[in-house]
């Protein structure tokens, strides 16, 4: 019996930037300091793209880069830190020195936009916090009366992004995606988005995706473009693939106290390198040493033969 | 009696650990909130369970966990959920006994400031912003703050109001609706101030050697000495070497 082939999603992290994320896009790069598609932050910087509103919960280093580089017109963010480190120069200059716009949440506020844009939702409730003072300045955030016991709930909008980029730990050729470890907003920001790219640690047979299923927090019908990028997440992480580089994130912290130091580095391991492969054969042995993931597999499930 | 050493820090952790208790739930950040639970649990609190922001229920991590998401948090936990489910089913839920809160301000009313100093429309200096602490510091059933007694950090009002305390004390929390019971005690290098029946924080301990007059010089209000003010008993041997043996041999926070 013959069988239709279902196109292949598969294409490389250079074409479906170029494909899907345009000079003023509202971009969310998904991540809560796991799975930052770091890879994809440097080929948007190759590309020169301008004026992105780069949403993120912790803008992290990937924004930071983002911003030296000049892609960004405007954060929204929840929290603005080097975590673990201390400040993120970048966006805090550009805060700082009125450059760059920018619209923040806390995190929960943040979250609950992409609920309410990955749910189709107009607005997402909220329970009071008292804290009036960033209410004020966002007028984004509203209060509402709750039909049903006439007191005051706080609301946010949907946070509807026209590109988010996810990175999975393995993925099918059609972007149904395995994700473990922190799971961040990885599953929201993929459903809010108008388009999403997907990366992966390793593209796997639909039938290693099948078997099991609890473990696909993201479908394919949901993803334009997917594309294989190994150590994609570094300097963040991919759980069992390979750990957190704190040393780079300290490293950061001296690198983007001067703008020769940006410049500097955004030359050696951005411009003057052609992917991700190159960036990771470049760190060399030594850190892929340091930064070796271990195993601790879990313990296999039966799903039942019926 | 011999001489027991200890460094601030060490200080810091050791009385915020004790004022954990068995069987709470915490939200914990890394760092010293991070290190004081894993004391309390080695001490006092083996029943203590702990969350954290990243989603993580019930971590074992085998190293000390540098940032907020460290995959060492993940491996060997009891739950793995996102972030929308922690602060929902749990926080907002209303199953979080205490959250550790931190912040470049704290007013006289425990009101936290770690978003703006200066104007927030033309800040002076850009602060983080408050990531989870604006719903920790309203939902969470009590709260604990640990933070070094500098004058610069204890004003007598904040610039911005991150998260809430009290307010303007009285009744005003309890106005709001919040469902946590707001700050319990703040645990500085010199002492703990704890919140008065209208909310004003009060000292309500010395560590062993320090005198009221330097509380007084390091804060930025007229603080109030507690009727019954007492000295807190000095960090235990047992409790020093968990801490540097077992939980920060690398002397990272301690």
């Amino acid at each position: 019996m013959e069988h239709t082939t279902m196109t292949t999603k598969l294409i490389s992290l250079h074409n479906a930037i170029k494909k899907y994320v345009h000079d003023g896009d509202l971009l969310y790069a998904s991540g809560f300091t796991h799975l930052i598609p770091f890879a994809a932050g440097h080929e948007i910087i190759r590309q020169g793209i301008k004026d992105l509103v780069l949403a993120r919960a912790t803008p992290d280093l990937i924004y930071d880069q983002m911003v030296a580089a000049g892609c960004a017109r405007k954060v929204i963010f929840s929290y603005i830190g080097n975590p673990g480190v201390g400040s993120l120069r970048m966006v805090r200059a550009g805060i700082e020195k009125g450059e760059l716009e920018w619209e923040e949440y806390s995190h929960f506020s943040m979250i609950s936009r992409l609920q309410a844009g990955a749910s189709g939702l107009p607005f997402m409730p909220m329970k009071q916090t008292g804290a009036a003072d960033l209410m004020k300045h966002n007028p984004q955030y509203q209060q509402v009366t709750d039909p049903y016991t006439g007191e005051c709930v706080i609301v946010v909008p949907p946070l509807k992004p026209d590109v988010a980029i996810v990175h999975v730990q393995r993925s099918d050729a059609q972007g149904n995606a395995h994700v473990w470890g922190i799971l961040g907003e990885q599953r929201l920001a993929a459903f809010a988005a108008q388009h999403v790219i997907l990366t992966a640690e390793e593209i796997v047979d639909e039938a290693v995706i099948r078997s099991d299923p609890n473990r696909t927090l993201i479908p394919g019908l949901v993803v334009d473009a997917v594309c294989h990028v190994p150590y994609c997440a570094h300097p963040s992480y991919t759980q069992g693939y390979h750990d957190r580089d704190n040393d780079f994130y300290l490293a950061w912290d001296e690198i983007s106290k001067t703008d020769e130091g940006i410049q500097a580095y955004l030359k050696e391991w951005v411009y003057d390198l052609p992917d991700r492969q190159a960036y990771w054969e470049k760190l060399g042995p030594e850190v892929h040493q340091r930064l070796h993931a271990g195993e601790r597999l879990s313990a296999p499930v039966n799903y039942g033969e019926y | 009696m011999e001489e027991i050493e200890y460094n601030p820090q060490e200080l810091m952790v050791v009385n915020a650990a004790r004022l954990l208790r068995d069987g709470d739930v915490v939200f914990v950040g890394v760092g010293i909130p991070n290190l004081a639970c894993n004391l309390a649990m080695r001490t006092h609190a083996p029943n203590l369970q702990m969350i954290y922001e990243a989603g993580v229920i019930g971590a074992q991590p085998a190293r000390l966990p540098l940032s907020i998401g460290d995959p060492s948090l993940v491996t060997g936990a009891l739950s793995v959920c996102s972030m929308y489910d922690i602060f929902t089913l749990y926080l907002q839920r209303g199953n979080v006994d205490v959250g550790f809160l931190g912040g470049a301000q704290i007013d006289q009313f425990g009101n936290i400031n770690a978003t703006v100093i200066g104007d927030y429309a033309h800040p002076k200096v850009r602060l983080p912003g408050s990531g989870g602490s604006m719903e920790i510091a309203a939902w969470a059933n009590r709260c604990y703050i640990i933070t070094p007694h500098q004058k610069r950090r204890f004003p007598a009002r904040v610039d911005f109001r991150t998260s809430i305390g009290f307010l303007t004390g009285g009744d005003a929390r309890a106005k709001t609706g919040v469902r946590g019971g707001g700050p319990e005690a703040i645990v500085t290098n010199l002492g703990l101030m704890k919140p008065d029946e209208t909310g004003e924080l009060v000292l309500t301990a010395l560590h062993p050697g320090i005198q009221f007059e330097q509380v007084q010089e390091n804060t930025g209000w007229a603080i109030r000495q507690a009727p019954n003010c007492e000295t807190t008993a000095p960090p235990n041997p047992e409790e020093l070497r968990i801490l540097r043996e077992e939980l920060d041999p690398q002397r990272i926070y301690i």
